[in-house]
């Protein structure tokens, strides 16, 4: 039997079990390759290298390179300097990334390695080439999770590539969060399409979502140049999108280099989009084009078409926290009734926001941070709901409880769609709903009794 | 021989990469991966896990923090035929009070409320780098919980920088070893075997049991694919022991020999020779035990061949003269799988393995075909490279070489994990030569823009 929970809720105090987070390295490495030209180096023993990347091919089925420190049992005892000293030459004499991008993992942050000095001693020796960039940020997997070590590697990208400089008039930066490759290429059209001069950082589309074209490359043409990371200290303003994943760079950036920043929600569904182009707006003068106005014109169109079938609907959600405040937001205006939001890592703030917002849709919801699936199991085994959102771990739950599930968030390890389709934006707003409504529909063909079986509906 | 080697292979890799023909035999191996590279090695805990891992009816408990157990949360096919306790993610996800103050209570109170709630045969505890370091006695928790609850508590040692996957194979047959030897073996029949380095990948091991039924072996234990820990704990009453694949359990072969006295033969269910030789090689132990045995185990061959040549002889004829890559994690597979190309007339142009030794590199370099490209510890730089200068036509691999092979626009078979069709026994070799034949045979290379060109380029010099 693959169904092990009980149904009686037990408080557990030293045990996790089947987790809603991972930790943070692999965050790090994600942000990492939103870089052009990034080699991601996890400074480590080989599993956590080959496990991250092994994770990230299940979700994107993209080779994911990423070089490791190769740690034995002589480098944590007497530290792994040398092993770091000899990855960065046989990375630079061999792979010759522009930027290596290294993080810590557990072992190297407990025997004390410091990376800077290290880096230091490097460049010194030599081993370095000119022009060539080494960045850090240390992730010791056993704080934080996956969504601190992406918020961690773009801050160490504010630490090392802004360069001092005037300020150049209309160019704003957007930090798009811990999102899918096509979320933002969907944020970097919306720039585009608004005539909005700006630098979207990390991006990892056209890193992980390469068209097929008969040729492997170790550098792919997409992530965010280098040039633009330079320039990044001269925006006039940075929105972070996501508090958790984008917040600590943003407020770097604005203490090293004096950019404003403000912080936004993810823009998922209609309020939060609509507050991203206000954003904008206010940033630039710029004004969102007819067509975007469309685009949000016909997402609304769909959620009235479909309102009844969305509305009163009990969902289960899980995943990563700015996800989760973003898709509340967008559910509950949809006339969806948020039950269980439960997210694997830490934050109360989390918590307050969230259930602040259901209070009044539904009284009895149940938020919390710091969580796993096991608990949320055990939820819905005492009261279901009518739809899990989450990602591929939810399938345990939806096939024990009979449950439909829609696949959003990290990882997504047995379906298609998520690189290619964004859920940010009105575009993105779409497709998710699209996959909410049609897999409502769905499971209602499935147990609707043969004289209810419907053909329009 | 190509005009030029590829730039991609540096100075220090070039003693682990051989082309059979070129220069007098010399490999180096099982050596640590050079700081730096794309290694598609793992570590120590991986291998532990994925031995292990497949005991359903036991606890797995990771003690560490939550990434280890994320990524060895249901990964592998190991199939069970009953409990699945195995496929759930137990971890104590240590924090950093933890560090500092250490995880042994955290653990302690983590394996008390499993076993309370789950009361699994036996709970295996797994260390993690950061545990090696911080220096938890996992052994004397294991032991206390263990004289708690009345059930075996098993550390595994396989903290991940220890070395590679091989060394995470030796920790975690230390921790079978001690589950072996504590069970009744009434009932053990004296023409007995236990089954050991299948993990029931894709429902695998249950082809095997069955040939063994239909020969009149008994089969004691699996170890450990669709395992249970209490045929696992009276192994030692088996009159032999049936080890595949390349070492993952070879170590707990020697322990029983040494321990037990229980013989072991290595042997492989990849390919139809192989397949034979190794009910054959099981039957001829018993001939003395069993006269008959031959008999019997000659008529199952006879008889599945029967079914499957036929069949096999369509896909020679289509994949006959197509080439293929190999690239697995230990080179025992490799070597069936050079066979079974052969059989199917295909040509390996390149084979190579994360963990092999100097007699598996030595017995490749016997087994293959002038100008095959033989490595060790390779990288994704290296194998495509390969892969294009070869013009492979299928690409054979695991989880991070499958990206590789089709972004180059190469067919891809799974023979690790992933794979979701069982490749073992006479029925596997039929779906293996399936798959080889659905990916090679495909229409989509069609879009791909260089193997569109090598297509009429071949054709012109017809």
């Amino acid at each position: 039997m693959l169904n092990h929970t009980p149904k009686e809720l037990i408080e557990r105090k030293a045990l996790r079990i089947n987790p809603a987070k991972t930790c943070q390295p692999i965050g790090a490495m994600y942000a990492a390759l939103g870089i052009h030209g990034c080699l991601p180096h996890s400074h480590g023993c080989q599993g956590c290298c080959s496990y991250h990347r092994s994770h990230l091919t299940r979700h994107y089925k993209e080779p994911v390179m990423a070089s490791t420190s190769s740690f034995t049992e002589g480098a944590s005892v007497f530290g792994g300097a040398p092993n770091l000293r000899q990855a960065l030459k046989t990375i630079f004499t061999v792979y010759k990334p522009d930027v290596v991008a290294v993080h810590t993992t557990c072992l190297s942050e407990t025997i004390g390695d410091d990376i800077p000095t290290i880096v230091k001693k490097s460049a010194e020796d030599g081993i370095i080439p000119q022009g060539k960039w080494v960045i850090h940020t240390n992730t010791p997997s056993y704080v934080g999770s996956h969504v601190t070590g992406f918020s961690n590697m773009v801050a160490g990208m504010v630490n090392y590539f802004p360069q001092k400089g005037d300020a150049t008039a209309g160019q704003v930066n957007v930090i798009p969060g811990y999102v899918e490759p096509s979320d933002m290429r969907e944020i970097k059209r919306i720039l585009k399409e608004m005539g909005i001069n700006g630098i979207v950082f990390p991006d990892t589309s056209d890193v992980l979502d390469t068209p097929q074209t008969g040729e492997y490359k170790l550098f792919p043409k997409g992530g965010t140049p280098v040039s633009d990371l330079m320039g990044i200290g001269r925006s006039e303003v940075t929105l972070a999108l996501g508090s958790f994943a984008s917040q600590q760079a943003a407020t770097l950036l604005e203490h090293k280099h004096s950019v404003p920043f403000k912080v936004l929600d993810l823009p998922i569904g209609v309020s939060a989009t609509d507050r991203l182009v206000q954003a904008l707006m206010d940033a630039t003068g710029k004004k969102p084009t007819d067509e975007m106005m469309h685009d949000r014109g016909r997402l609304v169109d769909i959620i009235i078409d479909y309102q009844h079938y969305l509305y009163g609907k009990k969902v289960a959600l899980f995943g990563d926290p700015d996800q989760l405040i973003a898709l509340t937001e967008f559910l509950k205006g949809a006339g969806m009734r948020p039950k269980y939001v439960i997210t694997g890592t830490r934050g109360i703030r989390f918590e307050k926001r969230v259930t602040a917002m259901v209070k009044d849709c539904t009284p009895d919801a149940v938020v919390k941070a710091n969580n796993d699936l096991f608990y949320l199991h055990q939820l819905i085994k005492n009261d279901p709901v009518d739809l899990i959102i989450g990602n591929t771990y939810g399938k345990y739950i939806a096939r024990a409880e009979d449950i439909p599930l829609v696949r959003f968030g990290f990882p997504i390890m047995d379906r298609v769609g998520h690189s290619y389709f964004p859920t940010v934006g009105y575009r993105g707003g779409i497709y998710l709903l699209m996959n909410i409504i049609n897999t409502l529909l769905e499971r209602q063909d499935r147990d609707d009794p043969e004289e209810r079986f419907e053909l329009v509906m | 021989m190509p005009a030029t080697k590829p730039q991609v292979i540096f100075e220090e890799r070039k003693g682990q990469i051989y082309r059979k023909g070129e220069e007098p035999f010399h490999m180096s191996c099982n050596r640590d991966s050079l700081a730096g590279a794309v290694s598609q090695r793992a570590c120590v805990f991986c291998g532990s896990r994925v031995v292990l891992y497949p005991i359903a009816d036991a606890l797995h408990l990771v003690h560490g923090p939550i990434g280890c157990a994320v990524y060895t949360w249901d990964i592998r096919g190991a199939l069970s035929s009953g409990p699945e306790l195995h496929r759930l993610s137990f971890s104590t996800d240590l924090q950093e009070k933890d560090v500092i103050f250490g995880g042994e209570e955290k653990l302690r109170m983590a394996l008390l409320e499993l076993i309370n709630r789950h009361h699994p045969q036996a709970a295996f505890v797994y260390s993690t780098c950061i545990v090696g370091i911080i220096g938890d006695d996992l052994a004397a928790v294991c032991k206390r919980v263990s004289k708690e609850k009345g059930i075996p508590v098993i550390p595994v040692q396989s903290e991940g920088f220890k070395g590679n996957k091989r060394e995470g194979y030796n920790a975690a047959c230390k921790a079978l070893f001690q589950l072996v030897g504590t069970g009744n073996t009434a009932n053990v029949s004296p023409v007995s075997i236990n089954i050991l380095g299948d993990f029931n990948l894709a429902g695998e091991i249950w082809i095997i049991r069955n040939y063994f039924e239909r020969m009149g072996v008994q089969t004691v234990a699996n170890i450990t694919g669709d395992g249970r820990v209490d045929d696992i704990r009276r192994a030692h009453g088996a009159a032999l022991n049936v080890v595949q694949c390349s070492g993952a359990t070879l170590d707990l072969a020697k322990m029983m020999k040494e321990a037990y006295g229980t013989p072991f033969i290595r042997v492989s269910y990849f390919g139809v020779e192989d397949m034979a030789d190794s009910l054959y090689a099981v039957a001829r132990f018993f001939q003395n035990k069993d006269p008959q045995i031959m008999t019997r185990t000659q008529e199952l061959v006879r008889e599945e061949l029967s079914v499957l040549s036929p069949k096999l002889q369509e896909f020679r004829q289509a994949l006959s003269g197509k080439k293929a890559a190999i690239y697995v994690g230990g080179a025992f597979k490799a070597f069936s799988l050079v066979k079974a190309f052969r059989l199917l007339g295909m040509k390996v142009v390149m084979v190579g393995s994360q963990t092999g030794t100097k007699e598996d590199y030595e017995e490749l370099q016997e087994i293959t075909d002038e100008g095959t490209i033989i490595v060790d510890d390779s990288n994704p730089l290296e194998l495509s490279s390969f892969l294009k200068e070869k013009e492979v036509d299928i690409f054979v691999g695991g989880v991070k070489e499958r990206p590789i092979a089709y972004k180059l626009g190469v067919g891809f078979c799974d023979h690790n994990h992933e794979r979701k069709e069982a490749l073992e026994g006479f029925v596997g070799m039929f779906n293996f030569a399936q798959e080889v034949y659905n990916t090679v045979m495909s229409p989509v290379w069609h879009f791909v823009p260089r193997r569109g060109k090598e297509k009429s380029c071949k054709q012109n010099r017809r």
